[in-house]
């Protein structure tokens, strides 16, 4: 029971650190799939979550940090989009470019507005953050030993945007493969001069895709800075943009391949921090080093051999030129 | 001749004054409500009490140390505190290129004839704190949570431990560090996953040294409704009712008494310890705690202290 126990509760810290990288690894899979690189991802989340908390810790609602927060992500999405999209500029740079100048940025504003070393003030009031919404009957169920604590523990207790994220995945699905949108999106990633022989704008396209890459970064970085945590913090994001992105071709560009890749490395954190310290049967403690690299490790070693071939969108980094 | 006059006349303003003093932050900021901020209070009591203000600067980059340590000693600020273990490399390149300037390095060990090294024993501080964290646990399980990996937070750890076992021998106590690079300091949502991790095993008391980390440590025992314990400031305030103590590094108390010492000219270079002795390391008590905090466990915490500055109980020391 003890060990049934420690399972649900290491699935439910799965499900609350893939969150953030589910949603930003959707976005960069729509932006990728429309042609347009998506290593901005760690930007427009570190923005987003400075926007989300800087709005929260101001207004007291955690609503208008959603808000601010996908604002930010879509303004920064937008700046890629006009670099890569409309000056067909280098879009490895200007992702990057958007990058380092968000980690700048943003302590710098925030220096300059709270005062606290680049940090925005602690989200302490309940109406400043997401808070974990218990599910109706949650503690009734507790009670009921098997499915009782799986539903109390793993399906119930998160943060709205846990939901959300959950929510999206196959929305997400649905609009890239199931509508005229996602069919000619897909279509601008692979071959955009057909696309634009039936009258459709490239450029369009891939505005409107990179955008939704801003959007969903967005709500990533909000739920990082008002629902996984209370406030902003210089790097927050900690790399997980670059992570989503690898979720994303580990996935090979499909949502719900993406999703399980998220999954598995939220998993392997997840784990690696239960792992800590405990002596294992055979190898004995596993030294802090390793079990903080397993995930990156374990990234390597699936793209290196286990997924098979990943094909990338065909037009994926070059810029779309009308008149060439 | 006028040239002449304005050197002669800021020269009696130098010696009248005595020092000019500059402090170098590390990552996080003066105002991270932990280490860096403890300075920053020593600091404030000395221009409160003297009238004299010190350049600061806030590191955020690591080649900006040695940068801004020469461009202060240049620009003649004659007293330079660096805070923080990662800057002891700084100091040991910039010293000895100015021997007229003192320095003052905290957490660090410089052996230099203008270098004061200031050191605490954070395991005496760990070790209160492990008493209290045993002391108030429901379920006997009680956590740690380090930031970077390195020996500094093992020796708060290696207290910790000790202390809670020294209140109950069975106690279990679990341990995550948040990372091996300086970005563990300032990961804020990881900080709360492992605390997360350890309340699902059970643990009821956690205390972070993980510096902005631990922000997202003690906002998790706070939704859990369970205790944390802080570190280095005095962090009780943040989440009141739900921050058992905090581990007490009297930062400040080692710039003031370095920065008056240097004032006086009584300043010389080598190592201190502050320690339970020298009321350099402690642990908190004030409004927020105080109904978590009973007097019987004060009264353990007090009995302890004595013990320990007595030499009657020995707190193990982390060795590299």
């Amino acid at each position: 029971m003890e060990t049934y126990t420690l399972i649900i509760l290491l699935l439910a810290a799965t499900i609350r650190v893939a969150t953030p990288l589910v949603l930003a690894a959707l976005g960069g899979l729509f932006s990728e799939r429309a042609g347009v690189i998506a290593l901005g991802l760690e930007g427009m989340m570190l923005g987003a979550a400075f926007a989300s908390a800087a709005v929260a810790a101001v207004s007291g609602s955690a609503w208008l940090g959603l808000g601010a927060g996908m604002a930010a992500g879509v303004a920064l999405a937008l700046l890629i989009a006009v670099a890569c999209v409309t000056f067909r500029g280098n879009q490895v740079v200007a992702a990057m470019a958007v990058n380092i100048v968000v980690a700048g940025i943003c302590p710098m504003l925030g220096l300059a507005w709270f005062d606290l070393g680049g940090q925005t003030p602690q989200l302490s009031n309940p109406g400043q953050r997401f808070a974990e919404i218990i599910l109706p009957g949650a503690h009734a169920a507790r009670s009921v030993p098997v499915p009782g604590l799986l539903y109390a523990e793993l399906v119930s207790g998160h943060s709205l945007l846990v939901y959300l994220a959950a929510a999206i995945v196959p929305a997400g699905a649905w609009v890239l493969y199931r509508t005229r949108f996602g069919l000619r999106l897909r279509a601008v990633g692979e071959d955009p001069e057909a696309v634009e022989t039936a009258g459709i704008s490239v450029a369009a396209i891939r505005f409107q895709a990179v955008v939704i890459s801003g959007l969903l970064s967005g709500i990533a970085g909000t739920y990082l800075a008002t629902a996984a945590s209370s406030g902003f913090a210089r790097d927050m994001t900690a790399g997980k943009g670059y992570l989503a992105l690898a979720a994303m071709i580990f996935g090979k560009w499909r949502p719900f391949p993406t999703l399980g890749a998220c999954l598995l490395f939220a998993f392997t954190d997840a784990l690696a921090s239960r792992l800590e310290g405990v002596p294992l049967p055979v190898v004995g403690v596993i030294p802090v080093q390793f079990i903080v690299a397993l995930p990156y490790a374990l990234t390597v070693l699936l793209l290196a051999g286990f997924v098979g071939k990943a094909v990338a969108p065909k037009s994926i980094g070059v810029p779309y030129a009308k008149d060439k | 001749m006028r040239i002449i006059l304005l050197f002669l006349l800021s020269a009696a303003c130098a010696l009248a004054e005595g020092i000019k003093p500059a402090i170098v932050y590390d990552f996080g900021g003066k105002f991270d409500r932990s280490f860096n901020q403890s300075a920053s209070e020593g600091v404030a009591r000395f221009t409160r009490e003297t009238g004299i203000a010190f350049r600061d600067f806030e590191v955020t980059n690591a080649t900006q140390r040695v940068q801004v340590m020469r461009q202060f000693a240049r620009h003649g600020y004659n007293f330079i505190v660096a805070v923080g273990f990662s800057q002891a490399s700084a100091v040991e390149q910039v010293a000895p290129e100015f021997p007229d300037v003192r320095f003052v390095i905290i957490d660090g060990n410089v052996d230099l004839p203008n270098v004061e090294s200031v050191n605490f024993r954070e395991q005496e501080s760990s070790f209160l704190c492990g008493m209290a964290a045993a002391l108030s646990s429901k379920t006997g399980k009680i956590g740690f949570v380090g930031g970077m990996d390195i020996p500094l937070i093992r020796k708060f750890a290696l207290g910790y431990e000790a202390g809670a076992r020294h209140v109950n021998p069975k106690i279990e106590v679990f341990e995550n560090m948040t990372g091996s690079t300086p970005s563990a300091w300032n990961d804020p949502t990881r900080g709360a996953e492992l605390a997360k991790s350890q309340f699902g095993r059970g643990a009821d008391v956690v205390f972070h040294a993980a510096g902005g980390t631990g922000m997202g440590v003690m906002q998790a025992a706070q939704d859990a409704g369970l205790l944390s314990i802080g570190c280095d400031s005095n962090q009780d305030y943040i989440h009141p009712g739900s921050v058992l103590t905090s581990a007490l590094k009297r930062v400040d108390v080692a710039v003031y008494r370095a920065a008056t010492a240097a004032r006086n000219g009584s300043w010389v270079h080598g190592h201190v310890t502050f320690g339970l002795a020298e009321d350099g390391v402690g642990y908190s008590l004030d409004e927020y705690n105080r109904a978590i905090l009973t007097p019987a466990i004060e009264k353990r915490l007090e009995d302890a202290k004595r013990d320990i500055v007595a030499g009657r109980v020995a707190v193990p020391e982390y060795r590299e």
